[in-house]
């Protein structure tokens, strides 16, 4: 039910309906308890995601085998979810592929809405198995432009900006002909 | 009713610090040892998986999301027990009771070394109306830190005290030792010497990262953190991983596993009002008398060969024997003192070294001392190898500011 602007609302003495605002809040009208916890983390990472962000500091995405399950798999890790085998072989991978799925979002965490729509997806890594890639943003596309199945290839941030993080890929952009 | 058995064990080396891991790999290789151990494939055989974790240790949030592939669990029944290892361990139990499942897998580890602030994380779990404001933490209006505080609206300030100087919240295990040393009239020396003896048992221990040659005079000079509590009575934190499997009695008979069966288990756990919660580790007590009920155990002191005990605090294996029934209220520091608790006194206590030997690997506590009643019921214990053990008993408790514990009783077959 939406109320017009300058309807004037009537609630029942017994209940004034007046709702928690911000500033009961700072004011402490309220009762309430505030906490704020200090948790920081520092994981190690171990060989195989190590050596993948190691991969794109210097500009190149790596993948490993399964050799068992015949599996090019990225991002590597140490061991096969599918045969509980270790994997080993390490595959330099193209830094091109296709988008799997995509969403144009329109909303930050805290449901704002974005000016400018977030173009997100998951890209399945060209030279790895199917359904082997990861996710990442678009960019140089349009919300209208961008489609499943489209050829994207990695836009890198500058080497000296690179620090061995799924963030050293800037985005992913249309793969035109030609290039 | 199955009897239940251990099947499989598993661990990693334990260590201070293992940067050359990642969590992944660390719960892979204790799995990956334990389905060895076994002799089974995990992508075949497993039933069921069960990993027993806190999502503030890890710092993930539904942390169960993220175990399936390095324990073997892919699109199988999976699921997280958020407490000690140990727990895991009645979990499995159940799940083989119900005969949907014929072998179970649990997993708990410790990544302590990734922890940047171990003392927030755990302060994180006091009371926060009563306890965390007078366990000393600073708050601050922190303008910059984010963007919804501003000098007109800052960050709400209820309940900080922020003239104090913060406190580790292991300050709690202060209070109860204060108490339990005046209650029992145990002394200080007394808890002195479960220190030196669990970390010279150490030695014996491949895994173990904290042995130490230490005399009673150590502890007692050692700087004391939150009196009566010394630098030495606590149990640093150690990174490790533990795997067991277990396995209906049949199952373990058709592939010709050396039957260890968990014969006995409880658990219980204490109000978390701190004041009004026994100081006298109640937990331990309900717990072991529901173990001791399934096991058939009358006498402990007669039927048990051997036991782990939670020590990550000195004064807490005093405790949790009395609170076991092996020692009248006030008599397990005589205990110590005698010699009975040694690897071949009447009573071997902690052989492995317990936390104050291995380390305290978090949730992996339980786990680790079940792991040690395991490898000395199959005689595979080396050099502090306890002659003809044939039923042992693993307990442990969660941890500051916890009121919750259990027991396992293993037997062997």
């Amino acid at each position: 039910m939406e109320q017009k602007k300058d309807e004037k609302v009537t609630y029942p003495k017994y209940a004034p309906g007046t709702h928690v605002s911000t500033s009961d809040i700072y004011q402490k009208n309220i009762t309430y308890s505030w906490w704020e916890p200090e948790v920081q983390y520092a994981w190690s990472l171990g060989p195989a995601y190590s050596r993948f962000l190691e991969g794109l500091k210097e500009g190149k995405i790596l993948g490993i085998h399964c050799h068992k399950c015949k599996r090019v798999i990225v991002p590597p890790r140490s061991f096969c979810e599918y045969c509980y085998g270790p994997t080993d072989g390490w595959i330099e991978l193209p830094d091109t592929g296709i988008i799997e799925t995509y969403s144009v979002s329109y909303l930050d965490p805290d449901a704002n809405r974005i000016e400018e729509p977030i173009l997100i997806g998951v890209i399945d890594i060209d030279g790895a198995d199917e359904h082997h890639g990861f996710m990442h943003y678009f960019g140089e596309m349009s919300k209208d432009e961008i489609k499943i199945g489209m050829k994207v290839k990695a836009v890198w941030k500058p080497e000296d900006e690179r620090e061995g993080s799924i963030t050293d890929i800037k985005y992913f952009k249309p793969l035109r002909g030609g290039e | 009713m199955t009897r239940v058995c251990v099947i499989g064990i598993g661990h990693t080396d334990f260590n201070s610090m293992t940067p050359g891991m990642g969590w992944k790999e660390f719960m892979y290789e204790a799995c990956n040892k334990a389905y060895m151990d076994a002799g089974i494939d995990p992508r075949r055989d497993i039933d069921s998986f069960i990993t027993c974790a806190e999502d503030y240790w890890e710092g993930f949030s539904i942390f169960d999301e993220f175990v399936p592939d390095q324990i073997g669990a892919l699109l199988r029944p999976c699921c997280t027990v958020c407490g000690d290892g140990i727990y895991g361990l009645g979990n499995a139990y159940m799940q083989i009771q119900t005969g949907l499942m014929n072998v179970v897998s649990i997993e708990a580890h410790s990544k302590a070394s990734d922890l940047l602030t171990y003392g927030d994380i755990m302060l994180h779990a006091f009371d926060p109306i009563y306890d965390r404001p007078v366990s000393g933490p600073v708050q601050r209006p922190n303008y910059a830190g984010s963007p919804s505080y501003t000098e007109e609206s800052p960050k709400p300030l209820v309940g900080a005290s922020d003239e104090k100087e913060r406190i580790h919240p292991y300050f709690l295990a202060g209070l109860e030792m204060q108490h339990y040393l005046r209650k029992t009239k145990t002394t200080e020396e007394q808890c002195a010497m479960v220190a030196v003896q669990n970390k010279r048992n150490a030695f014996s221990n491949p895994y173990a990262d904290y042995e130490l040659n230490i005399s009673v005079d150590d502890v007692m000079k050692s700087e004391y953190c939150f009196s009566p509590l010394k630098n030495l009575d606590v149990s640093p934190t150690v990174d490790g991983a533990v795997c067991f499997v277990l396995a209906s009695e049949d199952f373990a008979r058709e592939i010709g596993a050396e039957p260890i069966y968990l014969s006995g288990f409880g658990w219980s756990s204490e109000t978390p009002w701190l004041s009004t919660r026994g100081m006298e580790a109640d937990y331990a007590k309900k717990a072991s008398k529901m173990a001791y009920k399934m096991a058939e155990i009358k006498q402990p002191t007669r039927q048990i060969d051997l036991v782990e005990v939670d020590d990550r605090f000195t004064y807490k294996q005093l405790q949790h024997l009395e609170a076991l029934g092996f020692a009248g209220e006030g008599q397990a520091g005589r205990l110590i003192e005698d010699g009975s608790l040694d690897i071949d006194g009447w009573l071997p206590t902690n052989p492995s070294g317990g936390s104050l030997g291995v380390g305290n690997c978090l949730e992996a506590t339980g786990l680790q001392k079940s792991l040690e009643i395991v490898t000395q019921l199959r005689g595979h214990a080396g050099k502090r190898q306890i002659a003809d053990a044939q039923t042992g008993l693993a307990q442990s408790w969660r941890g500051i500011p916890s009121g919750s514990g259990a027991v396992a009783i293993f037997t062997r077959g």
